[in-house]
């Protein structure tokens, strides 16, 4: 990541774009609402997930609003820059869509009180600053159960972003269902240490293929390894987005962030005055996560299955961490029907037992 | 990769993964080759980023709307080459400054790449063959290492070879390395200094741009906005640190380009080796291998051209 930050240093002077222009006839000045991207919103996954939440906001408000985004900020020093930089321009709202960007949130929002943050996936609060997140293991869950079904090697390949807990709870889960549909299951775990890196995404993807992985899932922003999956003719998920343009084959399914429904009831309340600082996270009972359509390589009953359990978590009848579960090293962590409490989730650094990939310390 | 029992090694099949090294290091070696040459004539391009992406974008489309992939990696070149002219015309005839003009390539390349990427997200490119050599092909080992692969790998390599012949054994190559060295002299000797340098850098836009072709094409294989991804950072600091030379710049590239496979690879089976570790060994071990490298021939620091990135006026 740090070699993209030279580019993009100078990148950011460059490519605020401001759309939105509608609000110029009106006597009042349009609310200014800012979004901060890790990855190029072309990226088909993850940053295009946001910025389809930003349009929805658009188009919700029209001259009410003014929004306008910048891509490509690396996690690190840059990312306070950008922001300082956005208040400075008058924004009131900020949305700053990436883990890594939280202590970047933390510090500007103390130095700009009038301003109100919200950061996506992250821990951090004050005053100012909300945090908003989607359950993303709920959706782990239900691609996991189809992936267990699925594979024939038996070996399930995960590329990992970051050993953030946001990343932890989708590969415990995705394995957690996956062995129940399919005691023999393997999980092979690869940390790619980026969140858009097409060809690196690609590298990580074939290096799990030549271990005999044949459903691939990922938790990296770019379509790089579904084209390495397609290739190999094994079995993959969209992320982030539905990656559609790979359906039926590889793609058999996929998770779906939608991010438009918080994002206009957020910049609503900063309209009607009612915004304060919270933290939301919703998943597949709210609408925040989704489910893609699950192709027709799935069998019937696959199909019946994973909708059934989507169906159960949506309506709050089934937590996806569900007791008895063990912690990697063989200690006891949820007993027989115990459900993990979201304090736990949200700071998760450990695998279940089953998994053999080491987590990085 | 479907190689036959390769030499397993903990795991690790060594010949499947060699045949990977050299498939992820050819987008770099091309890039880090072609400004090798811009750089030895004295032009100092910080583009190459820029001129990759329109590789990538350029050869994409030409593949796709033609259907051939040899068609994409033509396109890719010329689009990568019309960038490095683009660069040349402002910093060789308009005399700017090649650092801040070099940055602006860069950025002009991802915007408009990402511009006339829209229409191709979501499209499979026409597959690249791999070459038949025949009995070659069937060797033990060297076979699936060396002799499995498309043609780019091998003009790549191919291209490194000739441009070593180029700067050290020809009288154009002599005539390039002092039009970099000393453009005062190579002008009042009567060498065409700009000329020169434009045809360096047109040179460079392509191989970058084939390079950018490849990672499209081949090595991902798909259009992604951004795709390169600092590949042409890292081609960059390749040829510094390879102390401009061609075969420092071929051994730094597949370093790279080794080391992140490898590392991907121990993942993959499970060693017990701190990820973190794995994660920066690529920078690491090519920066350790090559500086040492340039310290123990004692060319190191004298190595740069020493024209790099000076504005020429006739004039003067």
């Amino acid at each position: 990541m740090n070699r993209r930050s030279f580019l993009t240093t100078t990148a950011i002077t460059a490519t605020v774009l401001s759309l939105g222009l509608g609000g110029a006839a009106l006597a009042q000045e349009p609310l200014k609402v800012a979004f901060m991207y890790v990855g190029p919103v072309g990226d088909m996954g993850w940053s295009f997930q946001h910025d389809q939440g930003r349009q929805a906001v658009d188009a919700a408000y029209g001259g009410r609003v003014a929004t306008s985004y910048v891509e490509n900020v690396p996690e690190g020093p840059d990312a306070e820059r950008v922001l300082t930089q956005m208040a400075l321009a008058g924004n009131k709202l900020i949305f700053a869509t990436s883990f890594g960007y939280m202590d970047a949130v933390m510090n500007v929002a103390a130095k700009f009180p009038d301003v109100r943050f919200e950061h996506a996936t992250g821990y951090k609060r004050a005053d100012n600053v909300s945090t908003y997140d989607a359950r993303f293991y709920e959706g782990r869950a239900v691609i996991g159960t189809i992936a267990g079904r699925m594979t024939k090697t038996n070996k399930i390949g995960y590329i990992g972003s970051f050993p953030i807990p946001e990343v932890v709870q989708g590969i415990n889960s995705a394995f957690i269902h996956a062995r129940k549909v399919n005691p023999a299951v393997e999980m092979k775990v690869v940390w790619a240490y980026t969140w858009f890196d097409p060809a690196k995404e690609a590298d990580a993807a074939a290096a799990l293929i030549a271990e005999g992985v044949d459903v691939l899932m990922q938790h990296t922003d770019s379509t790089a390894p579904q084209a390495k999956a397609q290739e190999a003719g094994i079995y993959t998920f969209g992320q982030a987005s539905d990656m559609g343009a790979f359906a039926p084959t590889p793609r058999i399914s996929s998770i779906i962030d939608n991010w438009g429904p918080y994002y206009v009831a957020r910049v609503g309340a900063m309209l009607d005055g009612s915004w304060a600082s919270t933290g939301s996270w919703e998943g597949i009972g709210a609408g925040a996560v989704g489910i893609g359509e699950i192709s027709s390589a799935v069998p019937a009953e696959v199909k019946a299955e994973a909708e059934t359990l989507a169906a159960a978590i949506g309506a709050g009848t089934y937590h996806p961490f569900t007791g008895p579960l063990n912690k990697q090293d063989g200690t006891p962590w949820l007993a027989a029907g115990e459900v993990a409490d979201d304090g736990a989730l949200s700071g998760l650094n450990f695998f279940v037992e089953g998994i053999s990939a080491q987590m990085p310390q | 990769m479907g190689m036959g029992a390769g030499m397993i090694l903990g795991g690790i099949d060594l010949v499947a993964l060699a045949a990977m090294l050299m498939v992820a290091s050819t987008p770099i070696l091309l890039a880090a080759t072609g400004e090798l040459i811009a750089e030895k004539a004295g032009v100092l391009n910080l583009g190459v980023e820029g001129m990759m992406i329109m590789g990538a974008i350029g050869g994409f489309a030409g593949a796709v709307l033609s259907g051939s992939p040899e068609v994409g990696f033509v396109t890719g070149a010329i689009s990568g080459a019309l960038m490095a002219l683009l660069f040349g015309f402002l910093t060789q005839v308009l005399l700017s400054n090649q650092v801040a003009t070099g940055l602006a390539l860069t950025l002009f390349g991802l915007g408009l790449s990402a511009l006339i990427g829209k229409g191709f997200e979501g499209v499979r490119p026409p597959a690249t063959g791999k070459i038949d050599l025949g009995a070659l092909a069937d060797l033990p080992v060297l076979g699936p290492i060396l002799f499995r692969h498309d043609w780019v790998v091998y003009f790549s390599i191919a291209l490194v070879v000739a441009v070593w012949l180029f700067l050290h054994l020809s009288r154009s190559g002599l005539i390039l390395r002092a039009v970099g060295e000393n453009h005062e002299a190579a002008h009042a000797l009567g060498y065409r200094v700009v000329a020169v340098r434009l045809g360096a850098l047109a040179f460079g836009g392509a191989a970058a741009g084939l390079g950018g072709a490849y990672l499209s094409l081949v090595r991902v294989p798909q259009w992604t906005e951004g795709m390169t991804a600092g590949a042409g950072w890292i081609a960059l600091a390749i040829v510094v640190f390879g102390s401009w030379r061609a075969e420092r710049v071929l051994l730094g590239a597949y370093l790279f380009g080794g080391v992140t496979v490898l590392q991907l690879r121990l993942q993959a089976a499970g060693y017990a080796i701190p990820v973190q570790l794995l994660s920066m060994a690529p920078y690491v071990i090519t920066i350790v291998a090559l500086v040492i490298i340039s310290a123990r021939h004692r060319h190191g620091a004298q190595a740069a051209p020493a024209a790099l990135g000076r504005i020429f006026h006739a004039s003067r």
